[in-house]
């Protein structure tokens, strides 16, 4: 503080020697409250995690020193006692001018209640660097701290600088390289004030909106979508207790800075500081984990690379960017390929090839092994013919011989991939089982569960003997024989996530999907946008609107002849399912039609063709041909089915087949109802609720579900069933 | 250049009542005893844009101004005047004349546009970038007109005022997004999608939109069939061609899309990708481009088009003749600091002072005021930062200032007229005092009479 009102007055050289005075201190978060490194972060903090064999939390430390600052105060909480046991047994904790000091919470739940506790302790003066401990960056400080300073002189509510970094994001998924959500900034071109900051901007919504007072107030406005936040701050001590006059701020972003940002009575101002040059990278999941390890091997970090932060010449560079420890052991006919690090005593077999690899310490790894843009940790057994492709490997995992890892995998810490095994895509293997309480705030969880399962972590350390042998007899069969761990169950919602913050990098098919969906979100958006529009065409627009839904009637029945061209097209001619989605795609917004009306479009096409390809109109070759067209392009009626509303469309649209178009069908209607709900195109919940829609209607209305009754019984009782389970489980907890 | 430019010169604007009047439409409107039109048809001759169609509301005022046009430019400029109904907006007048559009781009000006901007600056930005549309923007002036307020200058806001919100990219050659009207007031809704394309959009609140337009005529032509509520280019084309930019919906070869077979519409827009690429001498695609093309660099998915700006250099005069205020401040600009407005080679030039003007003795003319051939004044009057007209009479002890006195006024002796407009063949009769007043044409002020900040006119019949 003293600092500030004396900078206030002097002049720049004297505001030099207050710097000088003053230590610049730093608040490094070891703990990202976050569960985004599970099943990992269950057992080690992830500050502790080998980045290219280097634990992260060096390579923040190292930077903060060559930054110039001088006192660090380390704040742990989950896994609190091996922060500080590395931090005690490491060379920081004797490093001259630069002192290293850990603060320990057991109860924070989030980067708040780290700062509050913090502003008890009256351990920060005057500015401070607020980072968390897995942040990789060589910017130099100088520069920005100077601008804060000369801010904070001119405007004492200017509180915090925020360090940004371009980085485009991609034009399909919508994320950074870094495996970020896109984020979307408002900067004053002149001042270099951020007057909004939108992350995890409601990706339905289509349109950022901009405070009109800011516009009033900032003639010119430069909203960035290309930057990204790379989480480090230069704060002012108002921090700390804006966080004790806010308890209830907990998220760096969501909550202060969005807070801050939003509330203008206090008038506190947050700036940017662009950084051009240099490196700085947060590690937030495993895609910028896998991002930021190449960095690294590609030197784009220097000097805080391998060879540089071991110092003592553990680690040599070779040709092409390989990093080779002393006492590797390596077969002559085995292929080392670029940017790969290997780390000390590990061993190689023949004809082994390891590209774009990072590889631990200690490892011993067989015959005819591929490894392919995977992170090996220590100590890690690789037994012949096992395959690795970007996944990640903790310690002490034995893989025996010819186990296959599919991308995107991560095995936790001494997990036995079993022989011949192929751990599928995205999965997550670890000892422990997975959390059964999962909490919608993934914070709260992550806190209230580490304490949990920290407990149980010990348990599996310490009582190796007892524990592991009750692990063993329940896992063995998800891993293959020998093998031991759980799968975890991606849970859904999740779904969407597996394969954006994977190592894997995303498939190209997946990425066709995102475009097509990408198109399909624009069309609602591009609509809606005209709707709310406040300008003159508000009126007009809705009126094209309303003489096109018109003439929607006539348009709907070209459209069907069109589907139903292109799906037999489709089948004749044996396209691929993603293909046929893409010119259905392409009909549907030529008339510009909803996906229900695809979705009973083709199904129609689908069971017409079911009709035209049975020789005979008997009964069971019927339904034994719409079974199979139904198993063979489910994905592509899947793909229209969004929600319960058009899984109900199709049902309809079926008993509308059945009554008119398609008679043959309509004895078979249960079967084929039940076909749906087996091959998961339609949901219980569906059928429920059509046979409840039809309760009122007309008894010719209610054929089918007469027809249907005792499938529609069976549901019932099953779903009845399932509550009765639900209950007992919650009773149980 | 193949350009047609059409010149929306609009007829008896009810903001200008009571100065202008079926005598006088308001593209005859002096502005430093010239008629506003003219400082527009100036502009394009000098940008040697010669091909024009005049549209004015009202068969009578077309009449006069094309008397006026082809008396002052006969044979310099190819005009043709054609006549719309009133009210119809700008985008009905383009839609009326739209069988009269021939050139392949067509640039639309606003005839009350008194600038320097170079007209042919805004259509060669228009032709480099292949754009659908090029918008001029210019600085937002600082006394600014207003729309809704007539009588102005009382509350004159020190902050500039706001016109439109508009969203640009780095290189401030795109125009991304656009907001007028009702919309400023409210928060700013920006298209991600847009945004996403480009990564980053400047938004400015300090420009306005200064009503000059290129448009590519089959696009134009196509919007306007297509969309029969449009009534104003400015409020209801601009914005909705902006907001369509990266997915342009069948817009570009006039052709709809339901006829149109997807390998067709991939080829044609190749072409029209690398047509535009040549034309823009760009060796990297825009963003236009970026993301009309797949994911593999393969054929373009989506068709776009591009919506340019040119923004006029802060320094450059660009004002709207579109109220009362606004009147009173172009005279006072042309006469004063953007006099080189008036520095040209017409035929009837004028001095800012008249040629031969008839002055008392103890009479003073003061700097930036102007004063019309053939008028005369009598002793010891004063004149600031006026226009007074040609063949005016002006007694003895008359003060004029900060006024506009338009031709054949008769003023007698003792009259004080302040910040007001005196329209043609009025008569003040003696000790007229004025103040903030407008009087229309042929008005007689009786003697001795005194009115501030009023309107008067003579009643219709």
């Amino acid at each position: 503080m003293g600092a500030q009102k004396k900078g206030a007055a002097a002049r720049v050289s004297e505001d030099a020697e207050d710097l000088a005075r003053h230590p610049l201190q730093a608040i490094l978060l070891a703990d990202s409250f976050t569960t985004k490194f599970r099943p990992i972060t269950l057992e080690r903090p992830k500050v502790l995690l080998p980045l290219a064999n280097i634990p992260m939390i060096d390579y923040t430390l190292a930077w903060l020193e060559s930054a110039g600052v001088e006192e660090v105060f380390v704040f742990c909480c989950a896994h609190s006692k091996q922060v500080i046991n590395y931090l005690e047994n490491s060379e920081w904790s004797s490093h001259p001018n630069f002192s290293v000091s850990t603060i320990e919470s057991h109860d924070s739940t989030g980067a708040g209640d780290a700062l509050r506790l913090i502003y008890e302790r009256h351990v920060i003066h005057g500015d401070f660097v607020l980072i968390s401990g897995d942040t990789v960056s060589n910017m130099s400080l100088t520069q920005a701290l100077q601008e804060h300073k000369e801010r904070r002189k001119k405007d004492s509510n200017a509180v915090m600088t925020m360090v940004v970094k371009k980085s485009k994001h991609s034009p399909i998924t919508q994320q950074s390289r870094l495996g970020t959500d896109e984020l979307f900034m408002a900067i004053n071109p002149d001042t270099k004030e951020l007057l909004c900051y939108e992350d995890k901007a409601e990706y339905s919504k289509g349109f950022i909106s901009l405070d009109k007072t800011l516009i009033a107030d900032n003639p010119s406005i430069v909203l960035h979508n290309d930057k990204q936040d790379c989480y480090i701050d230069i704060c002012s001590e108002e921090v700390l207790s804006i966080f004790t006059d806010n308890f209830d701020y907990q998220h760096l972003r969501r909550h202060f800075v969005k807070g801050l940002l939003v509330d203008d009575l206090m008038g506190y101002k947050i700036f940017t500081h662009e950084i051009h040059s240099s490196y700085a990278a947060r590690i937030d999941n495993f895609r910028s984990y896998d991002t930021v390890s190449k960095d690294i091997i590609q030197r784009w970090t220097y000097p805080f690379v391998p060879d540089v932060l071991c110092g003592n010449s553990a680690i040599k560079v070779e040709r092409q960017g390989t990093y080779r420890a002393s006492e590797v052991t390596l077969s002559r006919s085995a292929q080392i390929c670029p940017f790969t690090v290997i780390g000390q005593g590990t061993k190689i077999g023949n004809d082994t090839k390891i590209s774009h690899s990072v590889i631990g310490e200690g490892c011993s790894i067989g015959s005819n092994v591929t490894i392919e843009g995977s992170y090996v940790w220590n100590n890690v057994t690789i037994e012949d013919g096992c395959q690795l492709r970007h996944a990640i490997v903790c310690d002490g995992v034995i893989m025996k011989s010819g186990a296959v890892l599919e991308p995107g995998v991560v095995l936790s810490f001494k997990v036995v991939v079993g022989k011949q095994f192929v751990v599928p895509a995205y999965s997550m293997v670890s000892l422990l089982q997975q959390p059964t309480q999962q909490d919608s705030d993934e914070e709260l969880e992550y806190a209230d569960s580490s304490s949990a399962i920290t407990g149980a972590v010990d348990k599996v350390n310490g009582d190796a003997t007892s524990d592991l042998s009750e692990t063993r007899y329940g896992p063995t069969s998800e891993l293959g024989t020998g093998g031991v761990g759980y799968i975890w169950s991606i849970f859904e919602g999740g779904n969407d996530e597996e394969w954006r913050h994977s190592v894997a990098p995303i498939p190209t098919d997946k990425l066709a999907k995102i475009m097509l969906e990408k198109d399909k979100d624009e069309e609602l958006l591009t609509q809606d946008g005209n709707v709310v529009s406040p300008s003159g065409d508000l009126k007009s627009d809705s009126d094209g609107n309303a003489s096109d839904n018109n003439d929607n009637e006539g348009s709907y029945v070209s459209f069907e002849k069109e589907v139903e061209a292109t799906f037999l097209r489709a089948v004749l001619e044996n396209h691929e399912v993603d293909n046929a989605i893409l010119e259905v795609n392409g009909l549907r917004l030529s008339y510009n039609l909803a996906s229900v009306d695809c979705a009973g479009a083709i199904f129609y096409s689908m069971m017409k063709w079911a009709v035209e390809s049975s020789h005979n109109a008997r009964a069971s070759e019927l339904h034994k041909n719409a079974a199979a067209i139904i198993t063979k392009w489910k994905k592509l009626l899947k793909y229209y089915l969004h929600g319960i509303d058009e899984e109900i469309e199709v049902i309809l649209k079926f008993e509308e087949i059945c009554l008119e178009s398609c008679r043959e069908f309509s004895p078979l209607f249960p079967q084929i109802l039940h076909l749906l709900y087996d091959k998961e195109i339609i949901q219980e919940e569906a059928i429920l609720r059509w046979a409840d829609e039809k309760e009122g209607a007309d008894e010719s209305d209610k054929v089918f579900v007469r027809q249907s009754e005792s499938f529609l019984q069976w549901l019932r009782e099953a779903e009845e069933e399932e509550d009765e389970e639900e209950e007992e489980e919650e009773e149980e907890k | 250049m193949d350009f047609q430019v059409v010149i929306l010169a609009g007829g008896t604007s009810k903001n200008l009542n009571p100065l202008v009047s079926k005598e006088v439409p308001k593209p005859l409107l002096p502005v430093a005893n010239r008629p506003v039109l003219y400082y527009v048809l100036h502009q394009l001759e000098q940008s040697n844009l010669k091909d024009l169609i005049v549209v004015v509301e009202g068969e009578d005022s077309a009449l006069l101004v094309g008397g006026w046009i082809s008396g002052t430019f006969v044979d310099r400029l190819h005009v043709e005047i054609a006549a719309v109904p009133q009210d119809i907006g700008t985008a009905g007048a383009i839609r009326a004349i739209s069988h009269h559009l021939t050139a392949k781009d067509i640039l639309v000006v606003s005839g009350d546009l008194v600038s320097d901007v170079p007209p042919g600056a805004v259509a060669a930005t228009h032709r480099r970038h292949d754009a659908v549309v090029t918008a001029m923007l210019c600085s937002v002036p600082v006394s600014g007109p207003s729309e809704s307020g007539s009588s102005g200058g009382k509350d004159k806001t020190k902050k500039p005022g706001r016109y439109n919100i508009f969203g640009l990219d780095p290189g401030k050659q795109f125009l991304l997004h656009i907001a007028t009207g009702a919309e400023i007031e409210k928060d700013a809704r920006l298209q991600k999608r847009i945004l996403r394309a480009v990564g980053q959009m400047e938004i400015r609140s300090d420009l306005m939109d200064a009503h000059m337009y290129a448009f590519k005529r089959s696009v134009l032509q196509e919007v306007l069939d297509q969309k029969d509520t449009f009534q104003s280019l400015r409020e209801d084309v601009l914005p909705y061609l902006v907001r369509s930019q990266l997915k342009s919906e069948a817009l570009l070869n006039g052709i709809p899309q339901a006829e149109e077979n997807g390998i067709e519409k991939v080829r044609s827009q190749n072409n029209q990708v690398m047509v535009s690429r040549i034309l823009a001498n760009a060796s990297t695609p825009s963003f236009h481009e970026l993301c009309s093309v797949g994911p593999d660099g393969s054929a373009p998915v989506q068709r776009t088009h591009k919506c340019c700006a040119y923004i006029a250099s802060s320094s450059s005069y660009c004002v709207r003749l579109n109220s009362i205020q606004a009147f009173m401040d172009i005279n006072r600009d042309v006469t004063g600091e953007a006099d080189h407005l008036l520095s040209d080679t017409s035929s009837d030039r004028n001095n800012i002072v008249g040629p031969s003007p008839k002055l008392g003795t103890k009479t003073t003319v003061g700097p930036h005021c102007m004063l019309g051939e053939g008028s005369e004044m009598g002793d010891k009057c004063q004149v600031k930062r006026s226009v007074i007209g040609r063949h005016c009479r002006i007694g003895s002890h008359v003060k004029v200032v900060n006024s506009i006195v338009m031709n054949h006024v008769t003023i007698g002796d003792g009259c004080i007229i302040q910040g007001s407009v005196i329209c043609s063949n009025v008569q003040l009769q003696e000790r007229v005092v004025l103040k903030d007043c407008q009087v229309g044409a042929g008005f007689v002020v009786t003697a001795g009479s005194e009115y501030k900040g009023e309107s008067l006119a003579r009643k219709e019949k």
